[in-house]
């Protein structure tokens, strides 16, 4: 009986501690929810298990909850890059970890990167100070190496991850289907961008032929195949349109043949750079493709980019285009700078709401996960970023970061570097200093 | 022989001096410049927040240009016949100065047939020139000017352990190089450390393959120059005979005799300690390390030496001599006494250097160091032209100066700010709200970009 007693007043403790403990208020800050509710003044967010489960004004603070003040700050969902090699690659060039890139050809649609991703690499941290929360990892092209090994025109499947501090971090595998077209294209397959589209177009009708007769194969009793099992049975998330497309492609001209190819195969796309794409964003609009562009990128790079322009964001958007911001300096170490990149399409025409949008709920839109994050909604995961100003001015820094609900360390290398230097005057070697 | 060739070459300089006017006999230098300054009017910007890059930030001020050079600089000015631009909620500058551009000999499109910035076929090539690369019709150039760079330093690339010499421009539009050449700008020279130099020739199976093979490279140039430079003093003395002339050596001597500039490109802190025991050895000045992203670890060593560090706001990672980067590298660096300087380096970098910068001074501010608008201009204008040797002629907004001078839509440290008047030589190069009479490159004609082109 007392042990009982003693033993149900233990559990009531326990629920009751983990109740307060889990219980996060953010309170009085302008909250920017990316969702219908627009732009809050003076809003309280009430987190519980990692998900917002409240967000408005008057809303009453449970007792023990954890108060933030937000006073005076401006509050905004995580932000979400949607494209590129976070915990993938350390270092760029000639040393380290280079898990993004495979040649030789062994794998295409099969090849899944989810599993390389390092929750502990050290650009982690870096990024998630800065309020980056969310992100593609995607496999990357590249060309042929000293020993003539090139990578396949399919690259394989990108995933989306969480850069939080706890366990489980891969949030979405198979989020997209990461192909080259155009030059880029023309390059891994040959000598024509024709080539690159011929090779993606056997992998999808040996992928059809596959899923007709997969019976038959099994037995022996139909053809053989260029591409594995494990790659024709990834291709069939394409087919179905689970799995869209994630195509580089620059040029107005290849974008319209990869818009009748998704229409000729029922299938999803997604573009990946497209500097072209303002030349026909109502065709991408009607199509519904988006587009993951850099707004800075205004010189012609290339031939296949000679119509490139700054403003290029802001007509997307008018025209109805979904868009998300990945430049070449925010996919890996400088994620962080699609704050950047938000902030000069929006110095080019386009409204600072859709540039918010941009770095928050669209990529999440894109990759089907925006019933679970992107805004700042009841019912979503609390990533929530807490900035002095506007967290599109590049003199502002993110005060405080929760990912899934958990406050974050705002600790990296780098700010272990620079607390380092900043002491001058201890009379020993920096080696010291902690 | 040597006589004919001695009176054959004074014949040829008379006629370069006499194009140049030139007083006769004065000696000339090859591929000397043609700059112009473009056509301009009696211009008086009234009522801006200016930051005059020498430190002050003035309210409600004026700034008046005529004849190609800042008059007056105040408040209340007034100037008979002046145009008079309402400068009320906008920001004037000095003009952006970039210390490190491959413009011109990188330009886009990024085409193996224009890629003209690396000699990489010997790992000292001082005999180089970058202006001899430089495709005046890069569309990077005219991008660069929307971005209110005015000037801009070229360089060779950095696959050479010595790479050639730089040339500072004018970014105004020219048929040539020459046309473009910033008057009296002395000659840099580039440097490489680490990583690019050994990687290039010891993957050849040459030297350099090591950070020490480096330096012994180095050493070997310098002793070459050395005695280069001796023999031809003795000869002029006429002690011995002259030796042919070599341009390779003949460019270090240049260094040597304090006439060209070394832009040294070193990434971490303790190659750059040896490259400033390097330079005492042989007796010449580190004017500036450029991609100095360790330069925050060593700023009392770069003040002593004075010697600036020309950085990124926040490039780092790409390789593993660029690990140690953090935003607030240029802060420490000039909170050390040091000379900081943000450059680009990057074709898109060099349009927003007021944006890289306004980033370290965001992130400094974390750390309660205060970097006032006013300070943070001059690592973009006053410190760039001191480490260029042009900072007689631009680099702030001082009477006598060159009018070389941006009219910002507002603070330059905010994101949404954008250039809106560019004027070099108090001529009215760029104007945002005026696009038709923006400069187009050959290159851009027919095409859509918005600031590269105009169709």
């Amino acid at each position: 009986m007392n042990h009982a007693i003693s033993k149900s007043i233990i559990i009531a403790i326990f629920f009751c501690g983990l109740a307060s403990a889990q219980i996060t208020a953010i309170v009085g800050g302008t909250v920017h929810t990316v969702g219908p509710a627009g732009t809050i003044e003076n809003a309280t967010i009430l987190i519980e298990d990692g998900v917002i489960t409240a967000v408005g004004k008057n809303i009453s603070t449970p007792s023990g909850a954890t108060i933030i003040n937000a006073a005076g700050k401006i509050v905004t969902p995580g932000l979400f890059t949607p494209f590129g090699q976070l915990g993938l690659v350390e270092i760029g060039n000639s040393a380290g970890p280079l898990d993004a890139v495979q040649r030789g050809e062994q794998f295409t649609a099969g090849f899944d990167i989810a599993d390389a991703f390092n929750p502990r690499s050290t650009l982690i941290a870096v990024n998630r100070i800065e309020g980056v929360t969310r992100a593609l990892i995607a496999p990357q092209a590249r060309r042929t190496d000293e020993q003539g090994r090139s990578s396949h025109v399919i690259s394989g499947l990108a995933a989306v991850v969480n850069l939080g501090e706890q366990p489980g971090h891969i949030d979405k595998r198979a989020a997209a289907l990461v192909v080259s077209l155009g030059e880029r294209g023309s390059r891994l397959a040959g000598a024509s961008r024709v080539s690159a589209l011929l090779v993606l177009r056997n992998a999808l009708d040996e992928a059809i032929d596959y899923r007709a007769n997969k019976n038959a194969f099994e037995r022996g009793q139909r053809r053989d195949y260029i591409y594995s099992i494990a790659d024709l049975e990834a291709l069939q998330g394409v087919l179905t349109g689970d799995i869209p497309l994630l195509a580089h492609v620059e040029r107005a001209s290849d974008m319209e043949v990869l818009i009748r190819l998704t229409a000729q195969y029922g299938i999803r796309a997604i573009i990946m750079g497209g500097t072209e794409a303002w030349m026909i964003a109502d065709q991408l609009a009607a199509a519904h493709i988006p587009v993951l562009m850099a707004p800075t990128a205004n010189l012609p790079a290339n031939f296949d980019r000679i119509n490139a322009r700054r403003d290029a964001a802001g007509l997307l958007v008018s025209a109805g285009v979904k868009i998300g911001f990945a430049g070449p300096q925010s996919q890996t170490h400088n994620a962080r700078n699609i704050t950047q990149s938000a902030g000069n399409a929006v110095s080019e025409g386009l409204s600072w709401d859709d540039a918010l949008r941009a770095i928050t709920l669209a990529p999440a839109e894109i990759y089907g996960l925006a019933d679970q994050i992107g805004s700042i909604e009841a019912g979503k995961q609390a990533d929530i970023v807490i900035w002095p100003g506007d967290p599109l001015e590049l003199t502002n820094y993110p005060e405080k970061v929760f990912i899934k609900g958990n406050s974050i360390s705002m600790v990296s290398r780098q700010t272990l570097l620079r607390d380092r230097y900043l002491q001058t005057e201890t009379g020993k070697p920096p080696a010291f200093r902690r | 022989m040597t006589k004919f060739v001695v009176a054959f070459a004074t014949v040829a300089l008379c006629l370069t001096a006499c194009t140049n006017g030139a007083p006769d006999g004065e000696t000339s230098t090859p591929f000397a410049g043609r700059y112009q300054p473009l056509p301009g009017v009696t211009t008086l910007l009234r009522g801006a927040t200016v930051l005059t890059g020498t430190g002050s930030r003035l309210e409600n001020a004026d700034v008046l240009l005529s004849d190609g050079k800042i008059v007056a600089v105040g408040v209340g000015l007034d100037a008979d016949g002046a145009e008079v631009v309402d400068a009320s909620g906008k920001w004037i500058t000095p003009g952006i100065i970039d210390i490190h551009s491959h413009l011109g000999v990188y330009p886009s499109p990024r085409t193996a047939s224009s890629s003209d910035g690396n000699e990489a076929t010997e790992p000292v090539t001082a005999q180089v020139w970058a202006e001899h690369s430089v495709w005046p019709q890069d569309p990077g150039f005219v991008t660069a000017l929307a971005g209110g760079v005015t000037s801009l330093q070229i360089l060779p690339g950095s696959a050479n352990l010595i790479g050639g010499r730089g040339v500072t421009l004018k970014n105004v539009p020219g048929r040539d190089v020459q046309s473009m050449k910033f008057p009296g700008a002395p000659y840099g020279l580039k440097m490489a450390c680490g990583e690019n130099p050994k990687r290039v020739y010891g993957g050849r199976g040459t030297a350099p393959s090591t950070r020490m093979g480096n330096v012994a490279g180095y050493r070997a140039a310098w002793i070459a120059a050395a005695d280069y430079r001796d023999k031809m003093k003795a000869a002029a003395e006429g002690k011995g005979e002259a030796p042919l002339r070599d341009l390779n050596l003949e460019t270090l001597v240049g260094v040597l005799d304090g006439e060209i500039l070394v832009h040294n490109h070193c990434y971490r802190a303790d190659e750059m300690s040896v490259m400033l025991d390097l330079a005492e050895e042989f007796g010449y000045k580190v004017t500036a390390f450029h991609h100095a992203v360790e330069a925050y670890k060593i700023g009392d060593l770069l003040a002593e030496n004075g010697t600036c560090a020309a950085m990124w706001a926040d490039w780092w990672g790409f390789k593993m001599e660029a690990y140690d980067g953090i935003r607030e590298n240029a802060a420490l660096v000039d909170a050390a006494g040091a000379c900081a300087i943000i450059h680009s380096d990057d074709a898109i970098g060099i349009q927003q250097l007021n944006q890289e910068t306004a980033k370290v001074m965001g992130a400094a501010a974390r750390v309660g160091i205060d970097i006032a608008p006013e300070h943070a201009i001059q690592w973009i204008t006053s410190n760039v032209a001191t480490a260029l040797g042009i900072a007689d002629d631009v680099g702030t907004l001082e009477p006598g100066k060159m009018a070389d001078v941006v009219l910002w839509s507002g603070s330059p440290f905010s994101v949404y700010t954008r250039a809106e008047l560019v004027y070099i030589d108090g001529a009215l190069v760029y104007d945002r709200n005026n696009p038709a009479d923006n400069p187009v490159t050959d290159f851009s004609l027919g095409t859509s970009s918005l600031t590269g082109g105009a169709l």
